[in-house]
C-alpha cells in the first residue's frame, strides 16, 4: 500500500506527533513495508467467518459494583509531570 | 429578523442525550462514582490508564442500560462488543473513550411525548450506547495551565441517540423532560442537568416548510437545563434563518450556547468527523444478553408513568391532571400507590397528595421520599373524615400538621388527644344552638316569617362556636329543632 505525504501529515496530526521534514521519507517507507507485510492477510478467504473480537472467547466476564482498589490521592498524583495539590496540570488547551 | 418569516421554514432536531448511570463504581473500574469530591481522589490505576491495566465491565452499567431499553421498547442487542473510540484529549488519559459501535445495548424505540400541535407523538431512537465519561478540564483566566480532574473519567454514561423526530424547541423540552422522568423512575440516573448527570446536545438544521431534504446541520453543546435545551434551539434556528435569508451558507459545526449571553460560539468545524478510527475493544470480551438475564431484569422494572397515568385515570377514575402529577415522580407514586391499598376513595386519597401533601413539600423545600407521614398514617386520615370523625378543614389545617409533627401517633388518637374530633353529641350542640338562637332573637323571627334561607347563618354561627368540629348532618338537625321550640 502505497503512503503519500498528504496520509503521513494525517496520522501524525491524529496521534499528535511532530514530524521532523527530514524523516518524511524514512517514515513513509517504513509504513508502506508494514502496511505491505499485513496486507497478506488480504489473501485469505473470510468468507462467513465471523469476526473475533476477544481471543479469550469468553464471555460475561463482569465485575459486580463495589467500590474498592481506589489509589490514594498522592499516589495518583505523583508520576504526573505537573501538578498542584489537587489537580494534574497540563499545557492550556481550548475547544 | 421578522418572526413571520420563522413559519415558512421547518425545524429539525435530533437529540443525544448523556445519562450518568447511578452506579456505586465506574464503568471499567473500581473505583466511587460520585460527585462533587476533592480532584483526582475517585482514580484508580485503570482510570489513570497506567501501563498494563485493563477494564473490567462493571454488570449493573449492562442492567441499568438495558433498562433504559426495555422502558422505550427498544430491541435489546444480544451480543454486545465493546469498541474503542480515538481521540487525543487530557481528559481521557487512555487516549479512546471506550464505547459501543456497531452494536449498541438497544436499537430502535421510542419517547412518546404530548405536544400541542401534533399531539400524542413518539419520537423515535436510533440507539442507546453504554459509554464512559471524560474526566473535567478547568480552563482558568489566570492560569496558565488547564487543571484537570479525572474523579468523572470512567463513570458510565448511556447515550440515548433520537431520531431526528422532533419539529419545535418545545418538543425537544419535552424529549428531556420525558427522558428525565423515565430515568428518574428507573432509579438509573438522578437527572440532575444542573451537575451534568443529565446532559442534551442537540443537532439542529431548517429546511423550507414542506421540503423533504434537511439542511446542514449544526450541533449545539453545553444545555444544563431544560429551559437552555429550549433557548439554545430557539437561537439556533433564528441564527440559521437569519443566515440563509442573507444568502449565506449554514456549516456544519459545533457550537456552544452560553445561557448567560443567549449566543452562541462555534466550536470547530466537523471536517475530520469520521476520524475516530474505531476498532474492537480487545481487553473486554462480548457481553450475551441470554433470556433469562434480560427476563430476571424484566422481572425488577417498576411500572412506568405512562402505564401508572393509564392506571390512575382508568382503574382509580381520577382526572388526568390527577393522574399526571401522581405519576410525576416515583416517590409519589410509589407513595400514591401504596395509600390506594389501604383506601378505596381514591379521589380523596389524589386530593391529599395534590393538595395538603404537595403544599406541605414545597413549605419546606423537602420531596416526597422524605416525607414523615407514612400511607398508614394518610389512610387513617383519610378514613376519619370518611366516617364523619373529622371534617376536613380541621383535618388539613390542624391534623395533618399535628400528624406531621407526630408522626408515630394514630390519627384517630391524636385527633381526640387535640379535641378535634366532630361533636355528634347533641346534648353538646343543643346547648350552643340554644346560645346562638338566644342572641339573635330577630333572626330567629325572620326565619320564622319565611327568611329560611338564615339556616346558613346559623349553622355558620354553630361552626364558629365549635371550631368547625360539629358533624354537619347533626348539627342542621339540631338547629332546625331548636327552632321550632323557639317559636
Amino acid at each position: 500500500m502505497k503512503i503519500d505525504k498528504d496520509t503521513l501529515h494525517k496520522l501524525a496530526h491524529l496521534a499528535r506527533l511532530e514530524l521532523r521534514e527530514e524523516d518524511g521519507p524514512g517514515m513513509m517507507k517504513d509504513l508502506e513495508e508494514i502496511l505491505t507485510w499485513v496486507e497478506q492477510l488480504n489473501e485469505i478467504d473470510t468468507e462467513g467467518v465471523e469476526p473475533i473480537t476477544n481471543m479469550s472467547f469468553e464471555t460475561n466476564v463482569f465485575r459486580s459494583d463495589e467500590v474498592k482498589n481506589q489509589l490514594p490521592h498522592d499516589s495518583a498524583l505523583k508520576n504526573a509531570p505537573k501538578k498542584d495539590e489537587g489537580f494534574f496540570r497540563v499545557p492550556k488547551f481550548l475547544d | 429578523m421578522g418572526m413571520q418569516n420563522r413559519d415558512q421554514y421547518e425545524i429539525v432536531v435530533g437529540l443525544e442525550i448523556h445519562a450518568q448511570l447511578a452506579t456505586e463504581s465506574k464503568i471499567y473500574a473500581a473505583d466511587a462514582n460520585l460527585y462533587g469530591n476533592e480532584p483526582n481522589t475517585n482514580v484508580s490505576v485503570i482510570t489513570l490508564a497506567h501501563p498494563g491495566t485493563m477494564p473490567k465491565l462493571n454488570k449493573k452499567v449492562m442492567e441499568y442500560a438495558i433498562k433504559m431499553g426495555l422502558a422505550c421498547q427498544s430491541n435489546i442487542t444480544r451480543l454486545n462488543i465493546f469498541c474503542r473510540k480515538n481521540y487525543f484529549y487530557p481528559d481521557s488519559p487512555k487516549g479512546f473513550q471506550l464505547t459501543q459501535d456497531k452494536t449498541p445495548i438497544c436499537v430502535g424505540g421510542k419517547i412518546d411525548i404530548n405536544t400541542p400541535t401534533r399531539g400524542e407523538i413518539g419520537i423515535r431512537l436510533n440507539r442507546i450506547h453504554i459509554e464512559e465519561d471524560a474526566g473535567k478540564s478547568i480552563h482558568q483566566a489566570n492560569e496558565k495551565d488547564t487543571l484537570i480532574d479525572l474523579n468523572r473519567a470512567g463513570v458510565p454514561l448511556i447515550e440515548i441517540v433520537t431520531e431526528p423526530d422532533i419539529r419545535s424547541s418545545e418538543e425537544a423540552a419535552a424529549v428531556v423532560t420525558e427522558v428525565r422522568k423515565i430515568v428518574r423512575f428507573l432509579g438509573i440516573c438522578d437527572g440532575n442537568m444542573e451537575e451534568g448527570s443529565l446532559r442534551c446536545d442537540a443537532n439542529v438544521s431548517i429546511m423550507p416548510r414542506g421540503s423533504d431534504r434537511f439542511g446542514n446541520k449544526v450541533e449545539l453543546k453545553n444545555m444544563n437545563s431544560i429551559r437552555n435545551v429550549k433557548n439554545a434551539i430557539d437561537h439556533e434556528v433564528d441564527r440559521q434563518i437569519q443566515l440563509v435569508e442573507s444568502g449565506e451558507k449554514i456549516i456544519s459545526e459545533t457550537r456552544t450556547y452560553n445561557p448567560n449571553t443567549g449566543e452562541s460560539q462555534g466550536m470547530r468545524t466537523k471536517e475530520e468527523l469520521n476520524d475516530y478510527r474505531y476498532f474492537p475493544e480487545p481487553d473486554l470480551s462480548p457481553v450475551e444478553v441470554k433470556e433469562e438475564w434480560l427476563e430476571q431484569i424484566r422481572k425488577d422494572m417498576p411500572v412506568l408513568p405512562a402505564e401508572l397515568k393509564v392506571k390512575y385515570m382508568e382503574e382509580y377514575q381520577l382526572p388526568e391532571y390527577d393522574a399526571s402529577f401522581l405519576s410525576e415522580t416515583r416517590a409519589i407514586s410509589d407513595f400514591f400507590n401504596e395509600l390506594c391499598q389501604l383506601t378505596t376513595n381514591y379521589k380523596a386519597a389524589s386530593n391529599w397528595m395534590m393538595g395538603p401533601v404537595k403544599s406541605w413539600l414545597n413549605e419546606q423545600g423537602a420531596d416526597m421520599a422524605t416525607f414523615p407521614l407514612t400511607a398508614t398514617r394518610m389512610a387513617e386520615l383519610i378514613s376519619l373524615i370518611n366516617d364523619g370523625k373529622v371534617n376536613f378543614t380541621i383535618a388539613s389545617q390542624q391534623l395533618f400538621k399535628a400528624m406531621i409533627a407526630e408522626p408515630e401517633t394514630s390519627a384517630e388518637k391524636l385527633a381526640k388527644k387535640l379535641k378535634l374530633t366532630v361533636q355528634k353529641d347533641s346534648g353538646f350542640l343543643e346547648e350552643v344552638v340554644d346560645e346562638i338562637l338566644k342572641s339573635n332573637p330577630d333572626k330567629v323571627k325572620a326565619y320564622h316569617n319565611g327568611k329560611k334561607n338564615l339556616i346558613g347563618m346559623f349553622m355558620g354561627e354553630l361552626m364558629k362556636e365549635t371550631k368547625g368540629k360539629a358533624d354537619p348532618k347533626t348539627a342542621k338537625e339540631t338547629i332546625l329543632k331548636k327552632l321550632e321550640q323557639h317559636k
